[in-house]
């Protein structure tokens, strides 16, 4: 141990330099450590299964049985039931939910969040460093997610209809709309999972809450359907689909609305999150 | 805000409570730069009042400042303060390097600066050789040790050391400790807890003693000693060749409260309340030339003592 009188001077970020780029050197820095645990730390393990899942089962059930009984016209329905059942509301929603929540629970239970405390940071930026990490690692897997199961649903059996689809129709204008509904469902789900993780200490039941109150939206009058993130996504698909002889039908927002509304209700839940760190504590024992 | 406060850490009627469990109560404290200790029992409430200079912890009632910065501005706050932490768990897959490098940088240093300051901060606790190893294989002396370097990496004016001494060998023990003088001589605030009275002793310019959530004494160890003279007068050894002879000449002074004399029947125990005058006293028997004085010791003014006295016997 040296314990000699050499002294280290002080390189405290300049005072002089404007609070935005601070910030913005803050916010990278937290992306990028977070961005490692995210995509490398054990607990992705689970996230990576999940998003295999519907890759997987697609991949097997295009190996048994063509899709579409020979009709490469119904494949853009199909796709569409399955990304708004499977990928959507399952694969996107648990995969938020995991990612999003462990941000700051799993560094909670891992005993780490007060390394982040105690550093010359706002927890404001904290927060929005952390939601950016989750953001990227979740919009990234998920993207890809999306595109590969509508290229395995397509191409495999119709390689020729399906070029065309894409490459002349509107195949391509349906996975740009397929891949932001994907991108918005994370920056909605991951605003109200990170939240839930600050607030809860079982983020599960909330989470079962609400993936619930998600799938009975089909049911809900046209007023309530709007108290959630699906129904802006649901107005956002390419392919409109069936709900069944049950669902109250009500119009589906339009895009201008559905987009800017998810974004202000997700900057207003990540205000409150700001709040919320801004008072917490660290004390693992009672967590 | 005063010039004084910008260089003290204040403690205005802080008490902090968890839920119905008190943690501490009704602190008040300044703290001035220099080595303080914070000695008490486990549960006494040091982690918390540590935890609360931080901000990790807030305060139920009252206030608490550090250098004039309230400790709910982090941003502000952490240029000033390093803490090494108890929790012995670090965020997973990174090597002491990447750790320290990482929260500088998060703390808004550049990559260089981050770099730069890692390297001197591991130099400093001698770290340098495993810097780039995983932490996850770091035997507890060196996590003990990176959490240190992480703590005073940004150079801090006020360091708070959480038991910084567990886990370290006794070499690195005194290291660590010349360490903390030196640091103490370069003008920081260290605010050390510990239980190993000894060195606390060693040390420490001042001590704050803490037992069931209350400041039960603080200053430095002379001082509180001193103040408890009337309730536990000061004991003193006498190594001398006839212990009883001397106990019979000194218990004609009144500020003799008890002799006893030692189980080798080579020296004497002696409870004193006025020392000046004891030892004028002692002077006078020894100049007589009847008994011959090999040592005279103080045996309970050191922390210990004063803990035992305050603490250890509630």
């Amino acid at each position: 141990m040296s314990s000699t009188a050499e002294t280290i001077q002080p390189q405290t970020p300049a005072m002089a330099e404007s609070n935005l780029s601070l910030w913005l050197r803050q916010l990278r820095a937290i992306v990028a450590l977070d961005l490692k645990k995210n995509f490398f730390g054990k607990r992705s393990l689970l996230v990576y299964l999940l998003a295999l899942m519907p890759i997987a089962l697609l991949t097997l059930v295009v190996l048994v049985n063509p899709l579409g009984g020979g009709h490469s016209d119904r494949l853009p329905t199909i796709f569409s039931v399955f990304y708004n059942s499977v990928i959507l509301r399952t694969i996107v929603f648990f995969g938020c939910a995991w990612i999003f929540m462990n941000l700051f629970r799993g560094e909670i239970v891992d005993r780490s969040l007060h390394y982040y405390f105690l550093s010359s940071v706002r927890r404001e930026i904290l927060v929005t460093g952390k939601y950016l990490s989750g953001l990227l690692t979740s919009a990234i897997l998920f993207t890809i997610v999306t595109v590969v199961c509508m290229l395995l649903v397509f191409f495999p059996n119709y390689f020729s209809s399906s070029m065309r689809f894409f490459f002349e129709g509107a195949g391509l204008g349906q996975m740009f709309w397929y891949v932001t509904i994907t991108i918005l469902a994370c920056i909605g789900y991951g605003a109200f999972f990170l939240v839930v993780g600050l607030f809860v200490r079982n983020p599960i039941i909330p989470a079962l809450v609400l993936y619930g109150w998600e799938w009975i939206n089909f049911l809900l009058p046209p007023l309530l359907k709007k108290i959630s993130v699906i129904h802006y996504l649901n107005s956002l698909v390419p392919v409109p689909i069936s709900e069944g002889p049950f669902a109250v039908v009500a119009e589906p927002t339009r895009a201008w609305i559905a987009i800017p509304g998810l974004l202000i209700v997700t900057a207003l839940v990540l205000v409150l999150a700001g709040t919320r760190i801004r008072r917490m504590e660290v004390r693992y024992g009672s967590d | 805000m005063s010039a004084a406060s910008d260089n003290t850490i204040i403690f205005d009627n802080v008490s902090k409570f968890y839920g119905e469990i008190l943690g501490v109560n009704r602190v008040t404290l300044e703290i001035r730069s220099g080595i303080t200790s914070l000695v008490g029992p486990n549960g006494a409430g040091k982690t918390t009042l540590m935890n609360l200079m931080c901000g990790l912890l807030r305060p139920t009632r009252g206030t608490v400042s550090v250098l004039g910065i309230p400790t709910d501005q982090p941003q502000l706050l952490f240029r000033k303060l390093g803490y090494c932490s108890q929790f012995d768990s670090f965020p997973r897959g990174l090597t002491g390097r990447e750790l320290i490098v990482a929260f500088l940088k998060i703390s808004g240093f550049t990559g260089k600066q981050a770099n730069e300051l890692a390297e001197k901060s591991l130099a400093r606790v001698d770290l340098l050789a495993a810097a780039d190893r995983k932490i996850g294989a770091y035997s507890k002396g060196m996590r003990q040790r990176v959490r240190l370097a992480q703590s005073i990496a940004h150079d801090p004016s006020v360091l708070i050391l959480d038991e910084p001494l567990n886990g370290l060998d006794p070499m690195v023990r005194a290291e660590t400790i010349a360490l903390f003088k030196q640091l103490a001589a370069d003008g920081l605030h260290l605010i050390i807890s510990s239980h190993i009275l000894h060195e606390v002793d060693m040390m420490s310019d001042r001590v704050v003693l803490l037992n069931n959530g209350y400041v039960v004494a603080e200053g430095g160890i002379q001082g509180v000693r001193e103040e408890m003279d009337v309730e536990h007068p000061a004991q003193v050894l006498i190594r001398c060749d006839r212990p009883s002879f001397l106990a019979s000449q000194i218990f004609q002074n009144a500020d003799v409260v008890e002799a006893r004399v030692h189980d080798d029947r080579k020296g004497l125990f002696v409870k004193i309340r006025n020392q000046d005058q004891f030892y004028l006293s002692l002077n006078k028997v020894v100049s007589e030339g009847e008994i011959e004085v090999e040592s005279i010791a103080p045996v309970d003014d050191d922390l210990s003592a004063v803990y035992d006295y305050l603490i250890g016997a509630q």
